[in-house]
C-alpha cells in the first residue's frame, strides 16, 4: 500500500507539470492580457508599454517566463497579483477557507440526505416513494445549478423574504451562528440538490446490485434482523463505489462553486478567479489553476486508496 | 442455371446480416419499452420544431424592443409576459433556442469526432501512444473545465458562435475517447477483427469497417448525454455574460438579463431556465433509454 501510495505521487508530479505547462500555454495564446487595458489609451505610449511588460517579465520568451514562474513557485513564491500587488499565496489563502467552507457543508449535507434516501429506494425498490425520488433525483441532474439559484432566490429570498439574498454574512456584523447559517442556506441549497440526485441514484443502483448477492442470502439465513442486513451488510459494500464518485465529483463542484460564488456574492476562490480573469491577472489565475487541480488529482488518488482500504479484495499492482 | 444464381446471392447476404441487423432491431425494441425516452423524444422534437419555426410560429420580432411594454406579465398576448426592454419573451426563448440547441448539437460533435480519432489512435495503436494520449486525457480531466472555459472566454474578450463551439468541443472529447479506446482494445483482439487482419485488410479499413461500427453504441449514448452537459455548459457561460452575445438571444444570457429585476419580473428568469430543464431532461431520458436499451445485461422492467 505505501509503495503503490508512493508511486502515485510519484505519477501526479508530470501530471501536474503538463497542466500547469497548459494553463500557462492557455494564458498565453489567448489575445488580450494585462496591457490590453491600456490599447489605445492616447497618455498611454509604447515606451510605457516596453516599461509595464518588462516589469511584468512579459518582455521575454514564453519558456523563460514558465520556467521563471515555476522556479519561483516550488519555492514558495507564487508572485504578486498585477492588480492589487498582494502575494498570491496570501490571496488565496484569504479566499479558499470560505470555498472550503461551503464545500463541506455541501458534501455533508449531501452524504446526510442521500445516504438514507438512497437506501430507501433501493429496499422499496418500484415503490411510489422510489417512483416520487427516481423522478425527482432526475429533475434536480438535469436542472443548470445557476438556475436552480436564482429559482431559490426569487422564491426564498425576493417572494417569501426568508432569507437573505446573498453574502456570507450580514455586512458590518461581527461573527454570528445563526446569521452565518442563514446565509449558507441557499448556496449550499443550489449546490446539493443537484449532487444529491446523482448520489442518490448511485447509491440505489449499487445497492440494488448488491442485495441480489449470496453474502446477503447467507445474512438472511442466519436470521439477521432486516435493518442489520441492510446497514451492515449492504449499505457498506454498496457504499464504496460512492467514494470514487465523490471525488470524481470535485471538479464539478468546484465549477458549480464557482457559479453559485458569482450568484450569491460569495467571497470564495471562484470570485477570485472570476475577478482575475476580467483583470488578465495572471500571477493569481496560475495560483487558483494550480490549487485547484493539485485538489482534484489529490481527491482522484485518495479515492483509490480509500477503495482499496474499504474492498479488500482490491490489490494494488 | 441463370436464374440460380441471384437467387443463391440473397440468402448469402442475409446471412451474413442477421447479427448485426439483430442488435439494432433488438435496441429498437428495447428502447421503445423505455416510455419515457420515447415521450423525450417527442417532447424535443417538438420543441426543435418551434424553435425552428420561430418565424412562422410568433408574430413578434426577437430583437424588437417596445419601451411601452416593459415587463409585462404573461397574458394573451405575451403567453410568457415581456422582458426588461418589452420584448416577447416566449419569441426569445423560441430563437434562442435554436442558438442553444445547435451550441449543443455541434459541440458535441466536435468532441465526438476528437474523442473517436484519439480513443481510437490510442485503442488501436496500444503501446507508447497509448499511453501518451491517456496521460494526456487525464490532464484534461484535472482541469475544472468551467474554469479554463471562463479564462479562455473572459481574456478573448467574448467568443463568436463557432468559437464557442470548438472550445465547448474541445474540452469535453475526453470521456468518448476513453469509451472508444475501450471497446478499440477489446475488439482488436476479436476473431473476426483478427481474421479480417490476417486475410490483408488495411488498418483504415479495419477500423473504419469492422471495428468502429461495433463501437457505435457506447459512442451514441454517450453523444446523447454530451448534448444536455454541453446544452448546460453553453447556458451557464452565456449566464456570466462570457457565451452567446446579445441583442442574439440564447437562453443563458436571457436568464442573464432577468437577474436585473428579479424581484419586480420573476418570469423573465423562470421561463428561460424552464426552456433549458425541458431540453436537458428529455435529453438524459433520451441517453438513459439508449443505454438501457444497447445493454444486453440490461432486463427490461415493466413500470
Amino acid at each position: 500500500m505505501g509503495r503503490y501510495v508512493a508511486r502515485r505521487l510519484i505519477q501526479a508530479i508530470p501530471l501536474l507539470l503538463g497542466i500547469s505547462v497548459i494553463s500557462f500555454a492557455i494564458l498565453k495564446a489567448v489575445p488580450g492580457g494585462p496591457t490590453a487595458a491600456y490599447e489605445g489609451n492616447p497618455y498611454f505610449t509604447d515606451e510605457d508599454l516596453r516599461r509595464l511588460e518588462a516589469a511584468f517579465g512579459l518582455d521575454q520568451p514564453i519558456h523563460v517566463q514558465y520556467l521563471n514562474w515555476f522556479t519561483h513557485f516550488i519555492q514558495g513564491d507564487w508572485g504578486y497579483s498585477y492588480s492589487g500587488g498582494q502575494p498570491v499565496l496570501q490571496l488565496i489563502f484569504e479566499r479558499l477557507p470560505n470555498t472550503l467552507y461551503l464545500t463541506i457543508a455541501v458534501y455533508v449535507t449531501v452524504l446526510v440526505v442521500a445516504i438514507p434516501v438512497g437506501v430507501l429506494t433501493a429496499v422499496r425498490q418500484y415503490s411510489w416513494f422510489d417512483h416520487i425520488v427516481t423522478g425527482s433525483t432526475f429533475a434536480f441532474l438535469s436542472t443548470p445549478t445557476f438556475w436552480l439559484g436564482l429559482l431559490l432566490i426569487i422564491s426564498f429570498g425576493l417572494q417569501l423574504r426568508w432569507l437573505p439574498l446573498g453574502g456570507i454574512q450580514t455586512p458590518g456584523m461581527d461573527f454570528d451562528l445563526v446569521d452565518r447559517a442563514r446565509h449558507l442556506i441557499l448556496p449550499v441549497a443550489t449546490l446539493s440538490l443537484v449532487q444529491i440526485g446523482s448520489y442518490t441514484r448511485f447509491l440505489r443502483a449499487s445497492m440494488l446490485e448488491t442485495i441480489n448477492q449470496d453474502f446477503m442470502r447467507t445474512a438472511r439465513a442466519k436470521g439477521l434482523l432486516e435493518r442489520v442486513i441492510v446497514l451492515r451488510h449492504a449499505l457498506k459494500n454498496a457504499a464504496i463505489p460512492l467514494v470514487t464518485v465523490a471525488a470524481l465529483d470535485l471538479p464539478g463542484l468546484f465549477a458549480g462553486a464557482l457559479v453559485t460564488e458569482q450568484i450569491f456574492g460569495w467571497p470564495g476562490m471562484g470570485r477570485l478567479f472570476w475577478d482575475s480573469a476580467t483583470r488578465s491577472d495572471y500571477p493569481v489565475l496560475m495560483g487558483i489553476l494550480a490549487i485547484t487541480s493539485t485538489l482534484i488529482v489529490l481527491a482522484n488518488l485518495f479515492a483509490d486508496v480509500l477503495y482499496g482500504y474499504l474492498d479488500p479484495r482490491i490489490r494494488y499492482p | 442455371m441463370g436464374i440460380s444464381t441471384p437467387v443463391s446471392a440473397t440468402p448469402s447476404r442475409e446471412v451474413a446480416r442477421p447479427g448485426e441487423r439483430g442488435t439494432w432491431t433488438l435496441a429498437y425494441e428495447r428502447f421503445l419499452q423505455h416510455r419515457l425516452a420515447v415521450a423525450s423524444i417527442f417532447v424535443l422534437s417538438a420543441l426543435a420544431l418551434v424553435c425552428a419555426l420561430a418565424a412562422v410560429v410568433s408574430p413578434y420580432d426577437p430583437e424588437k424592443t417596445a419601451l411601452l411594454l416593459i415587463h409585462e406579465p404573461p397574458s394573451i398576448e405575451h403567453p410568457m409576459g415581456t422582458d426588461a426592454l418589452g420584448r416577447d419573451l416566449a419569441t426569445r426563448i423560441l430563437y434562442g433556442g435554436r442558438v442553444s440547441l445547435s451550441v449543443g448539437v455541434l459541440a458535441v460533435a466536435v468532441a465526438i469526432t476528437l474523442g473517436t480519432l484519439i480513443g481510437g489512435v490510442a485503442g488501436f495503436y496500444g503501446r507508447w501512444i497509448d499511453g501518451v494520449l491517456m496521460r494526456f486525457v487525464d490532464m484534461m480531466l484535472s482541469f475544472p473545465r468551467l474554469f479554463v472555459l471562463i479564462l479562455i472566454a473572459v481574456l478573448a474578450k467574448g467568443m463568436s458562435v463557432p468559437a464557442i463551439i470548438l472550445v465547448l468541443g474541445a474540452l469535453s472529447w475526453m470521456e468518448t475517447s476513453r469509451i472508444v479506446r475501450g471497446t478499440f482494445l477489446s475488439l482488436k483482439e476479436r476473431e473476426f477483427v483478427l481474421a479480417a487482419h490476417a486475410v490483408g485488410v488495411r488498418d483504415r479499413d479495419l477500423i473504419v469497417r469492422h471495428i468502429l461500427p461495433n463501437s457505435l453504441a457506447p459512442i451514441i449514448v454517450s453523444a446523447t448525454l454530451g448534448v444536455a452537459g454541453t446544452i448546460v455548459a453553453e447556458s451557464t457561460l452565456s449566464f456570466l455574460g462570457l457565451g452567446i452575445q446579445p441583442p442574439v438571444p440564447s437562453w443563458g444570457n436571457m436568464l442573464e438579463d432577468a437577474t436585473q429585476d428579479m424581484a419586480k419580473a420573476p418570469w423573465a428568469a423562470i421561463f428561460p431556465g424552464l426552456a433549458i430543464f425541458l431540453a436537458v431532461v428529455s435529453i438524459n431520458f433520451i441517453g438513459d433509454g439508449l443505454r438501457d436499451a444497447f445493454d444486453p445485461r440490461h432486463v427490461i422492467k415493466r413500470g
